[in-house]
Order: structure tokens, then sequence, then C-alpha cells
């Protein structure tokens, strides 16, 4: 038996937390400090988690075991283990993960609004991702990916935005399309585990390729398919996506934006690619032109949208459609998969987090000044609030992949990955980049710059402690824009046995 | 030169950005003069190694080695990052540090008072140091970062005064219509890539310049991918450069303050074009195709720019359609093939139209206005503005013996010579350059005589458009900026006769800019040889030019305002700009685009996929509720239900047997 612990730590320190609350804090002042001391801890050993795993080595490392988690009924051996672990491709997530935890608590300092049960909502969020993200048994992981929504939804319907009508819609469109892909998905699981024994998501790879399936390997690929479609998201599914986003409360946005979307990404990583390659490698074609039509799609729709944080949902449909083409790769050329492709579009994934968290963050901080996402009533807000537009430039630049900014780093990996296999599909997607640079700066025009309206005469910068998360998101965009292989080594090494495995099947086609 | 020496160059002006923008405007507040001297102290050092880099690479004959340092790494890809110092970079670093240098110089004054002081010149020293970052570059991707950087710091100071509309409109637009241009860069870099493997297999980057150098030599690229990778490399050269049709966005560029125009938008960033075609020049060499491309482009918008610049009654909108007019000339030079030629005009050209755009500056620093209607009459007031500004429109005339006579003239030759041979193209784009050069002569002079002779009209006082704060009172300008106009005004006057004379001059040797361009391995550099005939028909044509102007608004003896009443349609289309601004904006963005794809799909979206899925749901819940209908909860009904449920099963049974 092997246990770390501090993989268990990361993913229950938030939920203890949120325990602590409930039952020991009274005082809702006590209960927010306690909530961002908790957050600290967690996203410190996110940062040890990221630190400590071996590049070098690779692999599946911190594992924490318990075989016996749940004893098996009868001799079918019905064992549910207790596995977490960590490897090159869940490492910068859960780094992710612990970042935007922290974020999305100081980014609720000013809740008024039943402040307890909202910080312990949002900490119990924190331990669903942190699940998923590390969980190595498939049930498991399915249970993590359940346990995320419950928060979510009520973080949605309770302190979303008005009325009260809307929200609730949103949360419950969430809820239901979220279901409904996991009820797929949970078929899936179990199919595989009736036609392998295992729930190990480690040796489930083997073991399908071995295993007589009960249905069809695309079948069993496409039920789990659906369910992380769903979370991504891939158009005509997405709908769910620009309601939820909109009527969240900040916090929310910045996690369902920053590291919901990227559950989706991660399982097609994790489940789709790595343990159905053959299917994969078929389905490349429907990965590069579902990319398509997410990227121009999206920026297309955004540049119609009025309400500042629809805008910025949109855009995130438009992003996520990246990742699909940096997937689509895994087809390769003539018996050789390159890392390049796949790597990007997991750069993708933590890139978007970071950027589109942060500008969920200063949307919702305009909001909260002017009352307003109705952007033709916005205007000429640089002149009050510098720092904030200064942010917001930054940010938007970064969504539209400048040079320096880690959203360039990932888009150049992705394009240069999968230009050789989808050349049209990749040149169509990158003027996707067009797009996001009319929609972003047409956007930060119309809300900072011009003459400043006379209604915001009063209005103020950010102050005090919102410099925190600000700055700790401008950081991380940068610093993995000048720096990118702190990142990109790690996600390297993680698609490395993804991208082996491909090329086996690919080279075995060959012949 | 040392490793670290070259790296400075690019990383003093960017550490001159962060200390402004991090430590001192947080601390010394929005105004401070600190700003202006750490930039100028980055930008001088930078100025000095980069002299240094000009005189180890002459030395060196062009011979460069250094490491590379790896930047992004995934799999067996690797990316590294390194310099790239030939003739071509040294020749540029010293042109852009230097015009930097005295822009900056020339700022402290110009923008004295203004309440992003601080701001102005950290976006300054991030723009310097990505357009030096871009020179450096040893390979494309590399060059494409700091290729983006130099868009961004275009943007930020176009957009300086971020709360006038036109300026931030103007921001947008030049950002995203070179974002546009740079998609076909992209385009061309990953077009590259793709047929990227025969040169893996002779051990050599496809990415690193020196490399696709000698992979020309040993063939590894065909005529095809040679084509495409060129012509998506020229479609980023035509953003950054305006070059037509996507020249739109650097006449609304004058929005920024006038020294930024002056660095940018005249003699550093635009010019980036140029040198991104003359960097992969080889590449373009091996196609037909993309060489007759850049040659009819350059041509088209040398002749179609300056007829724009004949109207404009803003100063800096005639000199903006000047360097649109005179960068079509450097790239229908390397259309043409005059390597050397192209990039002797980039530098002379760099020095007189800085010159020509801080005059402008000064000008409006006294009257208040660019509005050239309500000038007149500077010369007396002016007296250094005055001289200087006459410096510099002769030498953009091409008058004989100032810089930019020499460099106009071996362009001309060129396209004359092998347009003599049979080159057609050469030809027509030789007629094309001759006629924007009486253009130039003319608007020049237009613009010379409007500002400085006859009367003063009232300036600010009296232009409706004006931003002025401050009443009008002529007099000469600061010393800090006048003297960054002498200093130019050297240059002007012999930065071509030094740099590439037809002769020996003592130390300097005769086509001393050709020979040492001529190191860089894969260009084969021509000297042209000087031609009386070419020299003394573009004198003429600049001299009727000047004269034309000289009898219209000195001497009236064609009315200024008669002649736009006599060819109205003409005049219109050349005041509205041919109307592209429309067609572009209102057509294709606004109606096309914004009122039609996006309006459809955003309808779609809405009204179809949207109503789907909730239609989805509807239909659950409802089917739900009409199911519940069975539910009564009596047991009567539901052993009915039962007994006729077995019943059926019995009878399928019976008759399946």
């Amino acid at each position: 038996m092997e246990f770390t612990g501090l993989l268990s730590a990361v993913v229950f320190l938030p939920l203890a937390g949120a325990v602590v609350i409930a039952l020991v804090l009274r005082k809702y002042s006590h209960a927010r400090l306690f909530a961002a001391a908790v957050a600290i801890v967690d996203f410190i050993l996110a940062i040890v988690a990221f630190a400590v795993y071996d590049t070098n080595a690779g692999g599946i490392q911190l594992v924490d075991r318990l075989s016996n988690w749940i004893p098996g009924l009868g001799d079918d051996g019905f064992a549910v283990q207790y596995l977490l672990g960590i490897d090159g491709l869940s490492a910068p997530l859960v780094l992710l993960t612990g970042l935007l935890g922290l974020v999305a608590v100081l980014a609720s300092w000013h809740i008024k609004l039943r402040v307890r049960e909202y910080f312990i909502w949002l900490l119990a969020l924190q331990t669903g991702v942190m699940g998923v993200f590390t969980s190595l048994d498939f049930l498991l992981f399915f249970l993590f990916w359940e346990l995320e929504l419950i928060p979510m939804f009520f973080l949605i319907a309770i302190w979303g935005s008005d009325p009260k009508s809307k929200r609730e819609y949103s949360a419950m469109k969430f809820l239901i399309f979220t279901i409904l892909g996991s009820a797929f998905m949970l078929v899936g699981i179990l199919v595989l585990f009736f036609s392998t024994g295992t729930f190990d998501m480690t040796v489930l790879p083997d073991a399908i390729r071995g295993a007589n399936l009960l249905l069809p390997a695309g079948v069993v690929f496409s039920l789990l398919f659906v369910g992380f479609a769903v979370k991504l998201p891939l158009w005509p599914l997405h709908t769910w996506l620009p309601d939820a986003h909109t009527d969240a409360p900040t916090a929310g946005s910045v996690i369902l934006a920053g590291v919901l979307l990227k559950m989706g990404g991660y399982g097609m990583f994790r489940v789709s690619v790595s343990m159905f390659p053959d299917v994969a490698q078929d389905a490349a074609w429907l990965f590069a032109a579902a990319g398509v039509i997410n990227v121009i799609y999206g920026a297309i729709v955004v540049m119609r949208q009025t309400d500042l944080k629809r805008l910025i949902a949109f855009s995130s449909v438009s992003h996520m459609g990246f990742v699909m083409i940096g997937l689509a790769s895994v087809v390769g050329v003539n018996g050789t998969v390159s890392t390049l492709g796949l790597t990007g579009a997991a750069m993708q994934m933590f890139t978007h987090g970071t950027i589109t968290g942060l500008l969920f963050l200063l949307v919702g901080m305009v909001y909260d000044k002017a009352h307003t996402r109705y952007i033709p009533d916005l205007g000429g807000l640089a002149k009050r609030m510098p720092f904030l537009a200064i942010a917001l430039l930054v940010a938007g630049l970064a969504s539209l992949g400048l040079p320096g900014t880690s959203g360039f780093v990932a888009e150049l990996l992705i394009f240069l990955g999968a230009f050789k296999m989808w050349a049209i599909p990749t040149a169509i997607a990158a003027f996707g980049v067009v797009l996001a640079a009319a929609y972003i700066l047409w956007t930060i025009q119309r809300v900072m710059f011009g003459p400043i309206k006379d209604r915001f005469a009063d209005i103020t910068d950010v102050s005090g402690i919102q410099y925190v998360p600000i700055a700790l998101l401008v950081i991380a965009i940068i610093a993995v824009g000048v720096f990118p292989t702190f990142i990109s080594d790690v996600f390297s090494s993680g698609v490395e046995p993804i991208a082996n495995s491909l090329e086996q099947v690919a080279q075995a086609r060959l012949r | 030169m040392p490793e670290v020496a070259a790296w400075l160059i690019l990383f003093l002006p960017l550490a001159s950005f962060a200390l402004i923008s991090l430590v001192i405007r947080p601390i010394r507040g929005a105004e401070s003069q600190t700003a202006a001297y750490v930039t100028i102290m980055a930008i001088g050092l930078t100025f000095a190694l980069s002299i240094w880099a000009l005189v180890s690479t002459v030395s060196a004959h062009g011979e460069s080695h250094y490491p590379v340092h790896t930047w992004i790494s995934a799999g067996e890809f690797e990316f590294a990052v390194g310099i790239l110092m030939d003739p071509l970079t040294a020749i540029m670093l010293v042109v852009v540090s230097g015009v930097s240098l005295m822009v900056q110089i020339y700022s402290v004054g110009y923008m004295h008072g203004d309440s992003g002081y601080a701001r102005y010149f950290a976006y300054m020293s991030l723009f310097t140091s990505a357009m030096l970052g871009l020179i450096l570059a040893n390979n494309l991707i590399q060059m494409f970062v700091f290729w983006e950087l130099v868009g961004l710091g275009s943007y930020l100071l176009i957009g300086f005064w971020f709360d006038r509309p036109a300026a931030a409109a103007a921001a947008k637009k030049a950002f995203i219509i070179t974002r546009f241009a740079d998609f076909g860069f992209l385009l061309g870099i990953l077009f590259l890539f793709f047929n990227g493997d025969a040169f893996a297999a002779q051990g050599l980057n496809v990415f690193v310049v020196t490399d696709i150098y000698k992979g020309v030599e040993l063939g590894l690229l065909t005529i095809g991918v040679a084509q495409w990778v060129a012509l998506g490399i020229f479609a980023g050269a035509m953003g950054k450069s305006a070059q037509f049709p996507l020249h739109t966005w650097l006449p609304d560029a004058m929005e920024g303050p006038t020294p930024v125009s002056a660095l940018i938008h005249a003699a550093t960033m635009v010019a980036a074009g140029v040198f991104l075609v003359a960097r992969f020049f080889p590449v373009f060499e091996l196609s037909l195709v993309a060489m007759n491309t850049v040659a009819i482009i350059g041509g088209i918008t040398a002749i179609f720019a300056a007829s724009m610049g004949l109207v404009m009654n803003d100063i800096k909108r005639v000199l903006a359609y000047s360097t649109v007019s005179q960068l079509g000339y450097m790239m229908l030079a390397l259309g043409t093939g005059a390597y050397g030629a192209a990039i002797f005009h980039l530098f002379t050209h760099a020095f007189f139209k800085a010159l020509l755009f801080l005059g402008s500056g000064s000008v409006n620093h006294a009257t208040g206005t660019f509005d050239m209607r309500y000038m007149g009459g500077l010369r007396t007031a002016m007296p250094w503005t005055y001289i200087t500004f006459i410096i510099g429109s002769l030498s953009l005339a091409g008058i004989v013996p100032l810089a930019g006579f020499w460099s106009k003239d071996e362009i001309l030759t060129h396209a004359f010579n092998r347009g003599v041979n049979g080159d057609t193209i050469s030809m027509v784009v030789f007629l094309l350059a001759l006629i924007a050069a009486f253009m130039t002569a003319f608007y020049m002079f237009r613009a010379v005589f409007m500002t400085f002779h006859g009367n003063f009209k009232g300036g600010a006082e009296r232009d409706p458009d004006a931003h002025a704060e401050h009443p009008v009172h002529l007099e000469e300008s600061p010393k800090s900026m006048t003297l960054p106009l002498i200093i130019l005004a050297v240059p002007a006057i012999v930065a071509g006769f030094l740099a590439n004379s037809i002769f020996d001059l003592g130390v300097i040797p005769g086509h001393w800019m050709s020979h040492f361009l001529d190191y860089i391995p894969s260009v084969h550099v021509e000297t042209a040889v000087f031609s009386v005939g070419i020299a003394a028909l573009s004198s003429v044509v600049a001299l009727l030019g000047m004269g034309m102007a000289y009898l219209m608004y000195i001497r009236r003896v064609i009315s200024p305002e008669d002649m736009p009443n006599a060819l109205r349609p003409v005049h219109t289309l050349l005041y509205r700009k041919y109307f592209m601004d429309e067609l572009y904006e209102t057509v294709v963005v606004r109606h096309v685009f914004y009122s039609g794809i996006c309006y459809a799909l955003d309808w779609v979206d809405k009204s179809i996929v949207d109503k789907i899925v909730n239609f989805c749901g509807w239909l659950g819940a409802n089917t739900g509720t009409a199911i519940r209908q069975v539910q009564t909860g009596q047991m009567q009904a539901y052993g009915m239900g039962i007994s006729v449920g077995i019943l059926i099963i019995f009878a399928i049974f019976l008759f399946l047997g």
C-alpha cells in the first residue's frame, strides 16, 4: 500500500475547511478569513505537489492508494480503490485549480448574503475539482465529477445575478446538461468495468486492448465522450455555458471557466485518447471539425454580445475549440505522432484557465462598481480606473494570443502540431486569432476608452485585497508567456506516453 | 561583440519600460521627469551599443556566431532563441536606436505637461525594445514574437490619448488590420514548418534564418513552397508597412502624439515590413510570382498613396501618405531585385522622414493645429524648424545631393535597367515610381508653402478641430525640440552621399553599404551603376513638381481654390481616400460582417440551437406530466393494468410458441 498523503491533503483540505466553517465558525468575517487561509494552504500544497513531481522520472507519482476502499461484493470483486496520483498531465491542472481556488475566495470578499454558506459551497467545489484531476480510479473520478455539480448549482442559484428566475434557470440548465452528460459517462464506465474487471485508470488502457468489450469500442468511446463534450463544451452542447457563466457570481464564473471546462478537456486526454487510441484516431477528423466550429462560431457570436460576461463566456467557447484542434493531432503523419499538438492543447487548457479567470474577475469588478454589464452603457472607465483598465488590457491581449503572454505559446504549439495533418482546418482556426483581436479590442475600446460618462464620475479603481487576485493571475499569465517551459515541460512529459501509444497504433495501421 | 552586449541592446529599453511602469510611475507620479531621463539613458546606451555592433560587424566582414537558448520544448520539438548579427541587423540597429534617441530627446519638450508623461516614456521604451528585438532575432518565430510586440507598442501609442474616441478607434484599427495581415505571416510560418522535413534531414532548423539561407542554397525549398512561404511573409509585411490595400490604418495612426508618428509610423515600425522581406529575400528570389507581387504592390502603393497626399490639408496626413508611398518605393525595389537600393532608401528615409514629422510637431507646438489651412508664414517665427523642414523636404523630393536623391535614384536606375532589358514589370513600376516622384515633390512643397510662407492664418484659434490647450503664440520650439531637428538634418543631407557613395571618399569606400550588405550569405547585392540620364530625369521631374507647387501656392498663377473645383470628382475621390475606409468599415465590417454574418449566427445560436435544447427539456418535462396521469393511486387501476399486461405477454408467448 502506497500512501504519500499529499494529494489527499490537497483534495480534502477544502472540504475539511468547509466542515469547520459549518460546525465551528459562527461569524461571517471569521468564515471568510478561514476560507482564505484554507485556500492559501491548499494553493501552497498544490505548488508543492507540482514542484515535487519529477518530470524526468515521469509516470504517476505521489500515489495515495487504499486498495480495498469499498470491499468487493461477492466473488466478482466489485472492489473500488481509493487511488489518487498525478502525472505530467494533471500536475499543472492541480496547480491551476489551487491558484484559481485562492483567486475565487479573494474575489468573494464583498459577498454579504449568507456568507458562511457561500464559502462552504465554494470550498466543497474546490474538493470536487481537485478530486477529478487527481483520482485514478474511474468510480472515484466519477464521484468527484458529480460532487462538483452540487456546490456550483447552489452558487449560481443563490448568489447569481438578478433576476431570481433567470439565475435559477441558468443553474438548472447547467445541472441538467452536466447530469445528462454524466449519465452517458456512467454507462461507459460500467461497460468498461464489466468488460475488464477494473476501475483502475492506470491499468485500463492495457486492459481494454486485451479485453472483449461488451459494446463496440466506438460506442463506449462515444458514451464517455459525450460527458466530456458537454463540459468542454463542444458545439452544439455549449448553450448552458453562456447562461451559467453570465449568471454565476464572479467567483463562480472564474471557477467555471477556469477549471470546470478543463475537466472536459482533461477527460478527453485521460480517457478518450489514452484508453481508446484507435477510436480517437478514427475520430480525429471529428475533433478537427468540432474545433473549427467552436473557434469560428464562438468568435462570431461573441461579436454580437452586449452583456460583458456573456461576451467573455462565448470567447471561452471559441478558445476551448483550440484544445480540440490540438487533440486532432492524435492521428499523426506517416506513423509518427508528435507531442507538439497535444502539449499545445494541454497548455491551452492551463492558459485559458488563467486568462479567462482574470477576464471574469475583472468584469465582475467592473459590474460591482458600475452596476451594469450592458456594454453600450459603459465607456471611458480607464480615466477613473487605470489599474483595472491595464489589467483588462493584459488579460485581453493574452486572450488574443499576444506573444509574451501564455496565450501565444499554447496557440503556437497547437498550430504547429496540427497543421501537418489538418492544414485547412488549422488555417481556418488560426483565423480565429484575428477575430479574437477584433472582439477583444473592440470591447476594451467600448468599455474603457473614449470620454468617461457622467454617471461614472465618482467610480473608483480597485483597492485593498482586490489587487491580490489580479496580480496573481497577471503574474501567472506573463510568467508562463515568458518562461513557458516550466509548465510545458511537465505537460510534455505527461502527453509523451499518450503519444507513444498512439504512435504504436498508427504504425500498426501502416503495416 | 560579446553576446551579453548584443542582448543588452534589446534589454536596456525593456528594463527602462519595467522600471518606469513598476517603480517610477507608482512612486514618482504620472508626470515624473525621471521617466524621460531613464528612457533617454537606456536608449542612449543602446545607441552606443548599436554603433559598436555596426563597427564589429564591419570588421568581422558580416560574420558572427552566437549561441542559442531553449525557450519552448515539447517532446523532440525544441525551439531556441538567439541573435543574428549580420550587416542588415547592424544597419537597422543604428537606424532604429539613433532615430529613437532623437525622438525621446524631442519628446521631453513636446510631451511636457501631459498627464500621461511617464506612461508615454514607458510605452516608447517598450516599443523600441520590441523593434530592436525584431531586428536581432535569429529565427522566424522569434521575429514573429517581436513583430507582434511591435504591433502592441504601436497600439498603445496610437491610443495614447485613449479618452479621445478617434485615437481609441485608430489604435484598434491599426492593430486589427496588421493582425489580419499577420494571419498570412502565420500561415507562411506554418507552411514552411510543414515542409521542414528536408531541412531536418540536413541537420538544419527550418526556422533559423541562416539555416533557411543554407537550405535555399542546397535547393531544399521547391519553387512552389518558396512561393507560398514568401507570399505569406509578404502579407505580414504589407500590414506593417501599410501597403495597398492594407494601408488605411496608417493615416489614422496620426491620432497618436507626433513624436510617435515620427518614430513608429515613419522611421521604424513601418519599415519593419521592408526589413522582413529583405530578411527572407533569398526565399523571395526563388519565386518569380512572389517577386513580381512585391514589385507590383510596391509600385501601386507608391503612386496610390502619393496621389492622396496631394490633397490632404492635415500636415501629418500628408507626411503619412508620403510614408506609405516611400515604403512602396522600397518594396518595389525589393521586388525588382534591388536589395541594396531598398535598404539604402530605408536608411535615408528614416532620417529625413523622422525629421519632417518632428518638424510638423514643432509647428503644431506653436500653432496648436495640424491643419495647414490655418498655418502660413511661420518661417520668420520658427527659423530652425523652417530650415530643417526645407532640408527634409528637399531630401524627400530627391534633390541632388541630399540623402533622398541617392537612394531614390538607385531604385529608379535599377528598375529602369531591368525594364530596358525586357522585364515589363520593372518598366511599369519604374514609370509608376517616376510619376510618384513628381507627386512627392509637389505635395512636399505644397506643405512647405502652406505652412511656412504667406501670412499666418490663426492656428488653433481658427481651427474648430484642434485640441489646443494653450493660446496660440508663435515662437520657436524649445531647444530640446530643435536640437533633434538639427541633428537629424545632418544625415538627411549627407547620409546618402556618405553611406553609399558612387565613388570612393577617402576612408569610406564607394558603394560602402552595398558592399557591406553583400557580406550576407545568399544575398547578392548589385552595386548600381550611376546613370546620369536617370539622375537628370528624376531631378527634372522633382523640380517640375516643386515648380508647380510654387506656381500654385506662392505665385498663385493657378489658384489652389479653383483647381479642386475644376477637377471636382478627382479631388473628391482623392480627398475621400478612394472611399476605401467606407468600403472596409461601412460595407465589409459593418454591413456584411457585423449585421450579416454575426447577426445570422447569433440568431441561429439563440433561436435554433438553444431552442432545440430547451425543447428537449420541455419534451422531457411534459412527457413526465403526461405519464403521470396514469399514476392515479387507485389500486384497481394498477391491478387492471398488471392483468392486461400479463395477458398480453402470455398472448405473445402463445403465438410465438
